[in-house]
């Protein structure tokens, strides 16, 4: 057991105290308990909870490690066990179990695991002075040299590599039929003519269906700018067109 | 030097790990583990009193040819080799866990350090010096920790009995107190056996 200095509070260059700098001091409450008790000279045995925990929030605050949840654990279980011991309890409670046993517990157990950590960790340096052949990577399995290459066989297997690659897949790009400028003309110039008409008269002969969705997308586009009002005189009924006479068609 | 004890030193040599003696023992169809060991013997000596700058080491369960402590800092200085990294207080503690534990979930190291331990047990995870070796029955079926043959050869023993027993730990929280205390006062502490 190293009696560890009384830690003075790490600081970044430049930084405020952060806590990760913290990390190093110790390892965790248990530790920062432990060394609270050393410092204290107090048997774990015995812990004033009253005194600890104030001094333990007190550290939590001074050495910045108030952002570690960990800690910040630690600190509520020694608070709660301030209270416990500060309520009062009937003499003759022969059911009253002292409530600092479970964390007299902890303690002894983590000190017993340093105690275990630090033997190992000096066994890792004394291993460490011994130094073992460097590693190296295990061979490839190649057949054994000289390769011997027949070109007939290389070509081969060129075929055979390019027999495996699939055809690609080719996706044909077919250009839009839709032609919604012709069509929005053709309803302009029947506009020009006539103020009211039914659609399908804005239909040439033979339409396709790219046709009828190209008419149907002028005359939603017409309608839009205010050219035209498409009416529906009864359900399902088809579509008739009126010229809109408040904007004449340019 | 026995023909034997000529072919462990060249396997051992050749090899980037321990080799146990039933390893060993398949270089040589006629060759019985017994008959290893009294090679592995032979060459022990051989390395110790011909004052060599090896030596044989047993760890993680097998042999390694190892360099002489007293050559390390030479060695490394040169920068043919270097020793390996060590271990963080964190790291250490939480091995000792595992070690102790084994196998051992998350939840009951993180209980004993006070601590979470996700971050420290994947970095011992790829470090190789523990391994996942199996699920807990309990809630969730939480995954089990132990250590790995990594863990031997990193700490140089032959096995886990070879670390210090729990009884012969002294567990008690000795302040420096100027008038000193009798050993008497150390409490002995001995876990319950889980």
């Amino acid at each position: 057991m190293t009696a560890r200095p009384p830690a003075p509070p790490t600081v970044a260059l430049g930084a405020e105290p952060r806590f990760v700098v913290q990390l190093e001091t110790f390892s965790g409450p248990l530790d920062l308990l432990l060394h609270l008790l050393r410092e204290e000279q107090i048997e774990i045995a015995d812990i004033p909870i009253a005194r600890i925990c104030d001094q333990f929030l007190q550290a939590i605050h001074d050495l910045g490690l108030n952002q570690a949840a960990d800690y910040l654990e630690m600190a509520s279980r020694l608070v709660r066990l301030k209270v416990q011991l500060l309520l009062p309890r009937s003499v003759d409670d022969d059911g009253w179990e002292d409530p600092r046993a479970e964390l007299v517990r902890r303690l002894l157990e983590y000190q017993q695991i340093r105690e275990i950590a630090q033997w190992m960790g000096s066994a890792a340096e004394r291993r460490a002075e011994r130094l073992a052949r460097g590693y190296l990577p295990p061979a490839p399995e190649l057949p054994p040299p000289p390769l011997v290459l027949d070109v007939l066989a290389l070509l081969q297997a060129v075929d055979r590599v390019i027999a495996g690659i699939p055809l690609p897949v080719l996706h044909r790009v077919v250009a839009r039929p839709l032609d919604v400028e012709g069509a929005q003309r053709r309803i302009e110039a029947l506009l020009e003519s006539r103020a009211e008409f039914g659609w399908l008269d804005a239909l040439g002969p033979d339409a396709t269906i790219a046709d009828l969705l190209s008419v149907l997308l002028a005359l939603l586009e017409l309608a839009r700018r205010g050219a035209l009002q498409l009416r529906q005189p009864a359900p399902f009924a088809p579509m008739v067109i009126v010229r809109e006479s408040a904007h004449p068609v340019v | 030097m026995n023909p034997l004890t000529q072919l462990c030193e060249a396997a051992l040599f050749a090899a980037s790990r321990p080799l146990t003696v039933e390893e060993l023992a398949t270089l040589d169809p006629e060759t019985t583990p017994a008959d290893v060991r009294a090679a592995l013997e032979e060459l022990r000596e051989h390395y110790d009193f011909g004052q060599h700058g090896v030596e044989l080491v047993e760890l993680a369960g097998g042999y390694q040819i190892l360099s002489r402590p007293v050559h390390a800092a030479a060695i490394e200085r040169a920068q043919f080799s270097v020793r390996a990294n060590r271990l963080t207080p964190a790291a250490l503690e939480t091995l000792a866990v595992i070690a102790y534990r084994q196998p051992v979930g998350r939840a009951e190291i993180e209980e004993i350090r006070g601590v979470s331990a996700g971050g420290v047990l994947r970095s011992l995870q790829e470090r190789g010096l523990i391994e996942v070796v199996g699920r807990s029955e309990g809630l969730g079926r939480p995954l089990l920790y132990g250590t790995s043959p990594l863990f031997l050869e990193l700490l140089g023993l032959r096995d886990l009995a070879d670390l210090p027993k729990a009884e012969e730990l002294t567990i008690a929280l000795q302040p420096h107190r100027p008038e000193a205390q009798g050993p008497d006062d150390a409490e002995a502490y001995v876990p319950a056996e889980s």
